[in-house]
């Protein structure tokens, strides 16, 4: 067993547990933090597969921006945890009873599970094998010719994405001042000051 | 594929090396550490703050909002990369894929810009 395959089952080992403590902590705030570690060995898990673009993104993405925005809200959000457990026995049977229905979804899927002949050759692109060529540069001769509109889909899907953030939480508030750059810069100060000779023994 | 793996040993020593020193000191403290609890320790100070307290509290809705645009221009960039590597390959079509994707981009970013989403009080 060489030393990659060690690499493999450690990292693989890692993922399943790391997953596992998720949904089993109590603490969200904990729940959030092995997800983290499910991320960075799944990115262990791609390495040893040669993907390190995608490893890399894992990282940036993943542990970077949305398991620190997770985090964000986690802890942040005004949401009694205590009472959201209370009300769990209540709920009990439905989520057990959706749960055992994906669960034989996925038995039937699996069990149903075949090959097309035709499987291998229906792919528009094939991705050059690793060690030809480096993963990034392969990455890139296939996502924006041979996969374009899937690409400008994504465009579109982060435009929708940012435009529906906005609409839902900006709101301006009208009581507060704001700072205005240009209004500060044109001020004259001849017009915002003014001298005023004041004679002893009176007031203004 | 081997020589890739080479390439990343130093980082998987490196990372054994950070979580064995992270559990080295945190031991050491726990070990080393002189510990007389008192509960004079916790509490609070005059009229300060409790020590221990809960951190869940009202927030503003902006700071989502200016994590999640960052998330936004994050996957933006990181389809950057890969046409950057590729550039010599993808031709005239890689090229104004991308710039059609970048135009789009930067229609949100206008709306964003002009919506005053960027702005803080």
């Amino acid at each position: 067993m060489g030393f990659a395959d060690i690499a493999f089952y450690v990292f693989a080992i890692l993922v399943v547990a790391a997953g596992l403590f998720t949904v089993m902590a109590r603490n969200p705030v904990h729940s959030v933090l092995w997800l983290i570690l499910a991320f960075l060995s799944s990115a262990g898990l791609f390495i040893l597969m040669g993907a390190e673009f995608v490893a890399m993104l894992l990282v940036i993405v993943y542990v970077g921006a949305v398991a620190v925005l997770f985090l964000f809200v986690v802890m942040m959000l005004d949401v009694d945890f205590a009472a959201l457990k209370a009300g769990m026995a209540k709920y009990m049977p439905v989520a057990l009873l959706i749960g055992v229905v994906l669960l034989m979804q996925l038995g039937l899927v699996f069990g149903d599970w075949q090959f097309a002949e035709t499987a291998e050759t229906a792919r528009q692109a094939v991705a050059p094998a690793p060690g030809e060529t480096q993963n990034t540069s392969a990455l890139g001769g296939l996502i924006y010719t041979q996969y374009i509109y899937l690409f400008q889909a994504a465009g579109l899907i982060l435009l929708v994405a940012m435009i529906g953030a906005i609409v839902l939480t900006v709101r301006h508030r009208q009581d507060i001042k704001r700072q205005n750059i240009l209004d500060q810069m044109y001020r004259d100060p001849a017009k915002s000051m003014e001298l005023k000779d004041v004679k002893p023994g009176q007031g203004l | 594929m081997e020589e890739l793996l080479t390439e990343y040993l130093p980082i998987l020593v490196f990372l054994g090396v950070a979580i064995g020193l992270g559990i080295v000191l945190v031991l050491a403290a726990v070990i080393l550490g002189p510990s007389n609890p008192d509960p004079e320790k916790v509490s609070a100070y005059e009229c300060g703050f409790n020590a221990f307290d809960d951190a869940r509290m009202k927030f503003d809705v902006r700071f989502y909002l200016v994590s999640i645009l960052f998330i936004i221009f994050d996957l933006e960039v990181a389809f950057l990369f890969p046409w950057a590597v590729a550039f010599q390959d993808v031709g005239l079509l890689g090229f104004w894929s991308m710039m059609v994707f970048l135009a789009v981009l930067t229609i949100g970013f206008a709306y964003e810009w002009k919506k005053g989403a960027l702005e803080w009080e």
